[in-house]
C-alpha cells in the first residue's frame, strides 16, 4: 500500500474511531439508529395526520435525509475536532499528503450513513408497510450513495469552517435542521416559497431525495441519471470548496500561529 | 430558605443557559424550523384552521428538547465543570439544589412557545385567539413547572448512564411522538395510550389546548401538576440512591 493510500484508509478509520464515543456500540445504537429510527415514524406519522403526502413520500425523504446525520455531524466532527482536542498542530506537521488525510476521513462516514439510510428504509418495511419493489432496489442503493456522498462533501465544507469558528456545531446543527425544511425532505420543493426552493436547489439532498422518489414510484435509473448527476455536481462543488477552505485556513493558521486558538 | 434558594438557582442557571449558543438552538431555532415543516405541511394538505394547534404543538417540543438535553445531562455537566462536589456539599439537600436547575432548563422553552406563536401568526397567518386565557395562564406555569420535575427525573436516573447525551438524542423524537403534541394520539397504535398517560407533556399539552380552543383545562392541569409531585418524590428517592451510591464509592467526581 503506498503511503498516500495508507494515510487515506487507515488515517480516516483511525479519525473515526478516536474521535468518536460511537465505537461504545450503545452510543452508536441510541445516536445512529435509535434517532433515525424515531424521526422517520414522526414524521410519517404527521404526514398522515395533515393529509399533505402518502407515506411512501416521507419516508423516503427522511430515510435519505438521516444519512445527513453521518455526513453532517460526522465529518464535522471529524475535521473540527482536531483542533478541539488538540491534535491539529501535529496532524498538519506531519508531510502526508493533505488531500489523502482530508478525504479519508470521509470515506468510514459515507459508510456509516449508506447504513443508516438502510436501516431507516428497513424500519419503514418493518413497521410502515414500506414495500417498493424489488427492482428498483439496486438503483436505490446508487441514489442513497450518490445523496451520502454529496451530505458528506456538505459535512466536510463545515468541518473546515470548523478549522477556524467558535463554535461550529451550532452551525452543523442548524444545517442539520434546516435540510429538514428546504430540501423536499418532508415537503415538496415547489410547495414551498420560491426562495427557500432555492436554497434547497443548491444544497445536497434535494435533487437525490427527488430521484429516490422516482425510483420507489417506478421510474428506471436512467430516467433519473440527470437529478443523480445534479446532485453527485453539487456534491462535489461542495467538497472542492471545503478542500479548499481546509487549505486557506491551514496557510493562515501557521501564518498567524492561530491554528488552535479560539 | 428554601424559596430563595430555588429562586437563586433557577435565576442563576436560566441566565446561564440563554448565554448558551446551544439552548438558542434548542429552544428558539428549533421549533421554528419544525412549525415551519409543520404548517406547510398541514397548508398542503387544506388543514389550515390548524395552524394555532401546530403553533402550540412545536412550541412545547422546544420545552421537551429544552428539558430534555438541559435537564438530562445536568449532573455529568456539573461533574465536568467541577462543582458537582460543592453543591452535594453545600448544607441544602442535593434536590433543592439541582431542582432549580432542572425547572430552568424547562422554563427556557417558554422561548420556544414565544417563537411559535409569533412565527406562526407572522408568516402563515395563525390566529392568537385564546378561548380561556385565565386556563392558558395557569396551564402554561403549570406545564413548565412539571416539565422541570420530570427534568429532574431524568437527570437522577441518566447519572447513571455514561453516554446520557446520546441517550436524550434518543428521546427526542419518541416523546413528541407519543405525547400528542403535533400528532393525535388517535392516528397512534392503542399502546401508545398508556405510555402517554405517565408524561406530564401529554397532560400539558391538553391543558393548553383545551385553555386555547375552548374545553375545559382543569381536570388536565390538576393530572399535569399531580405527576409532577410524583416525579419530584421519584427524583429525590433516586438523587439519595445516587448521593450514598458516589459517596461510598468515592466516584463522585469521576467522568
Amino acid at each position: 500500500m503506498t503511503t498516500t493510500a495508507r494515510v487515506f484508509f487507515v488515517g480516516g478509520v483511525i479519525s473515526y474511531r478516536a474521535l468518536f464515543n460511537w465505537i461504545n456500540p450503545g452510543t452508536y445504537v441510541t445516536t445512529m439508529l435509535g434517532s433515525p429510527l424515531f424521526q422517520i415514524l414522526f414524521f410519517t406519522y404527521l404526514g398522515r395526520y395533515a393529509g399533505s403526502q402518502d407515506d411512501s413520500f416521507f419516508i423516503v425523504g427522511n430515510a435519505m435525509q438521516v444519512a445527513a446525520m453521518s455526513g453532517i455531524y460526522g465529518m464535522t466532527m471529524g475535521i473540527a475536532n482536531e483542533r478541539q482536542y488538540g491534535t491539529l498542530q501535529p496532524l498538519l506537521g506531519t508531510p502526508a499528503n493533505r488531500l489523502a488525510i482530508f478525504s479519508g476521513r470521509a470515506l468510514p462516514f459515507i459508510l456509516n450513513g449508506i447504513f443508516v439510510s438502510a436501516f431507516g428504509f428497513g424500519i419503514a418495511w418493518l413497521f410502515l408497510d414500506f414495500s417498493p419493489a424489488a427492482g428498483s432496489i439496486p438503483s436505490l442503493v446508487v441514489a442513497v450513495l450518490v445523496t451520502t456522498c454529496s451530505c458528506v462533501a456538505l459535512g466536510m465544507l463545515i468541518g473546515s469552517i470548523g478549522l477556524r469558528a467558535r463554535d461550529v456545531f451550532f452551525g452543523a446543527n442548524l444545517v442539520y435542521f434546516l435540510m429538514l425544511l428546504v430540501c423536499g425532505v418532508n415537503i415538496a420543493n415547489d410547495e414551498l416559497p420560491g426562495w427557500l426552493g432555492a436554497i434547497g436547489r443548491c444544497l445536497p439532498l434535494t435533487h437525490g431525495i427527488e430521484a429516490g422518489r422516482e425510483i420507489v414510484a417506478g421510474t428506471p435509473l436512467s430516467d433519473v441519471s440527470g437529478l443523480l448527476v445534479t446532485e453527485a455536481l453539487i456534491g462535489l462543488a461542495y467538497a472542492t470548496a471545503a478542500y479548499a477552505l481546509f487549505r486557506v485556513f491551514e496557510a493562515e493558521g501557521r501564518r498567524r500561529a492561530s491554528l488552535e486558538t479560539y | 430558605m428554601s424559596v430563595r434558594l430555588f429562586w437563586i438557582g433557577w435565576l442563576f442557571h436560566l441566565k446561564g443557559l440563554t448565554n448558551s449558543l446551544f439552548f438558542v438552538l434548542v429552544s428558539v431555532l428549533q421549533p421554528i424550523i419544525f412549525a415551519s415543516i409543520a404548517f406547510f405541511m398541514v397548508e398542503s394538505g387544506n388543514q389550515s384552521g390548524t395552524l394555532l394547534y401546530v403553533a402550540l404543538g412545536a412550541g412545547l417540543m422546544g420545552v421537551w428538547s429544552a428539558t430534555l438535553f438541559g435537564s438530562g445531562g445536568a449532573i455529568q455537566w456539573q461533574r465536568w465543570q467541577g462543582t458537582l462536589e460543592l453543591l452535594v456539599g453545600a448544607p441544602p439537600p442535593f434536590v433543592a439544589v439541582l431542582l432549580p436547575l432542572t425547572v430552568a432548563t424547562a422554563t427556557l422553552g417558554l422561548y420556544s412557545i414565544l417563537a411559535t406563536l409569533l412565527w406562526g401568526r407572522i408568516f402563515f397567518g395563525s390566529s392568537l385567539d385564546f378561548a380561556h386565557p385565565v386556563q392558558l395562564a395557569v396551564a402554561l406555569p403549570t406545564t413548565i413547572l412539571s416539565l422541570g420535575m420530570l427534568g429532574l427525573l431524568l437527570a437522577s436516573t441518566f447519572v447513571l448512564y455514561r453516554h446520557a447525551n446520546a441517550f436524550s438524542n434518543l428521546l427526542e423524537y419518541p416523546v413528541w411522538l407519543v405525547t400528542g403534541l403535533l400528532v393525535p394520539l388517535s392516528l397512534l397504535p392503542g399502546w401508545v395510550g398508556p405510555i402517554s398517560w405517565v408524561l406530564a407533556p401529554t397532560w400539558g399539552m391538553r391543558a393548553i389546548r383545551d385553555a386555547a380552543f375552548g374545553g375545559n383545562a382543569w381536570p388536565e392541569i390538576a393530572l399535569c401538576a399531580g405527576l409532577g409531585v410524583v416525579y419530584v418524590v421519584l427524583g429525590s428517592i433516586a438523587l439519595r440512591n445516587f448521593e450514598r451510591l458516589a459517596r461510598d464509592r468515592a466516584t463522585l467526581s469521576l467522568t
